[in-house]
């Protein structure tokens, strides 16, 4: 029997009717056709399908739809044009963060949250928050060259206003 | 990787949860924050006719300190833990603990009463809580009762929770202003869960001291001789041999590889405790 589930998806007010066992990652790339978010093992242990959960990072394939009544839910599309987002989105592309891209959206919600909680972050404290993102291409180095990149340029230019702003 | 079928029911007080899984015709679980039931369920490894959402139960995600013990509600997350957003008598520990559990997008989620409630023999907070020498509280059909952490758990993934029973909070002891810690874990990759990790404790005020190993494929090993050679001061073999005979004649019949990744495990517990 379906249930109906309000939620807020990048901003705008949703209300659906989700079978109990639906995962919100389901929910997410089958209902509301939002397709950045991506299934990889489907038990919460790879990271492709991270997201915000009410402004924090949470597994899309290991939460019940269901159970998020009245949730704010931010997937890789909602942030574009973030500023934060985009400079991570340009160290990536300038630092060689990818190969296929199939690992990248959860690499750049991850990276995002990290970035806002710690400013100041060196290669071992990269290393040790994104080893719950798994990359099968990359060997992680270029991985970690971008996020380090987009933390030192945010630390340097936008983000100290920004965040001084918040 | 999809869960069976299955009905929902989203419990609105703790006596509506208990009533819910008061129920001998059909399996219902408890839903916390799922990190390790919705895994279990997408692998189609737990069975399942209904989930009782505890989310919406907000008494469940208080911290409220005590003065002596400090109480924990079971829906608080490890990143609660994590990010001093709750009272801490454990100097520190405990904020240590939640950092070190799985990953920040896993952390935000999982809440210590569901790991306690699931027990399984690596779960980090286990082997903290035992070591911490934490009260459980539980509500069930028959009213609340408490059991101390250590009887808590009875084997891998077994617990002294009965029929339709729930882990209320989680009531720790404030710890003695100038114990020490110390924690270690072993892990192939970091967020993993371990394959050994110890939790040591030494004030040398009292001169008491804990250390417990977790991982050890059924409840958390209370090393109580260990223990009391604490306040001889860290002489590595010296410890090393105490430790070893100790996990020895615990009669879990630990291979030679896991007896010595054990006692080196407690053994660096004990050195990152700092003992004089």
């Amino acid at each position: 029997m379906k249930v109906d589930v309000n939620l807020t998806v990048n901003g705008k007010t949703r209300t659906v009717a989700v079978e109990p066992r639906q995962s919100l990652a389901d929910l997410l790339r089958e209902k509301l056709r939002l397709t950045a978010t991506h299934l990889g093992c489907e038990h919460g242990v790879c990271g492709a399908c991270t997201i915000l959960l009410d402004g924090q990072p949470a597994r899309a394939c290991i939460a019940l739809a269901v159970t998020l009544d009245g949730a704010e839910v931010r997937t890789v599309e909602g942030l574009q044009g973030d500023p934060l987002m985009e400079t991570i989105k340009s160290a990536f592309h300038e630092k060689h963060g990818l190969q296929c891209g199939f690992c990248t959206p959860g690499m750049l919600v991850s990276s995002w949250d990290l970035i806002n909680r710690k400013p100041q972050l060196d290669e071992r404290d990269i290393r040790v928050a994104m080893s719950g993102n798994l990359c099968r291409c990359t060997g992680y180095q270029g991985i970690v060259r971008s996020i380090k990149a987009a933390a030192d340029k945010w630390a340097e230019t936008s983000g100290a206003e920004a965040k001084a702003g918040r | 990787m999809k869960p069976a079928p299955f009905t929902y029911h989203r419990a609105v007080s703790l006596e509506d949860a208990v009533a819910q899984l008061d129920n001998a015709d059909m399996i219902v679980r408890p839903l916390a924050g799922g990190q390790s039931l919705v895994p279990m369920l997408n692998l189609r490894l737990a069975p399942l006719d209904k989930l009782v959402d505890l989310g919406r139960i907000d008494a469940l995600r208080r911290g409220e300190d005590q003065g002596d013990r400090i109480r924990y509600g079971a829906l608080l997350s490890h990143a609660a833990f994590e990010d001093r957003r709750v009272p801490d008598g454990s100097n520190g520990l405990m904020p240590f603990v939640g950092s070190q559990i799985a990953y920040r997008a896993v952390r935000t989620r999982g809440t210590i009463g569901g790991a306690i409630s699931l027990a399984d023999p690596a779960a980090d907070w286990l082997t903290t809580v035992v070591a911490l020498d934490a009260e459980i509280a539980l509500i069930g059909p028959r009213g609340r009762r408490s059991v101390k952490a250590a009887d808590f758990v009875t084997g891998p993934y077994m617990t002294a929770l009965d029929h339709a029973e729930l882990v209320e909070a989680i009531v720790v002891p404030r710890r003695p202003k100038d114990e020490r810690w110390g924690h270690y874990k072993a892990t192939r990759k970091i967020g993993e869960y371990g394959e050994s990790m110890a939790v040591a404790l030494f004030d040398k005020e009292s001169g008491r001291g804990r250390v417990v190993v977790g991982a050890v494929d059924g409840a958390p090993l209370v090393l109580a001789k260990t223990a009391a050679e604490l306040g001889k001061g860290f002489d590595s073999v010296r410890l090393s041999g105490v430790i070893q005979s100790e996990l020895v004649a615990s009669g879990r019949g630990f291979s030679p590889a896991k007896l010595h990744l054990h006692r080196n495990v407690a053994l660096r517990a004990i050195r990152n405790a700092g003992l004089p």
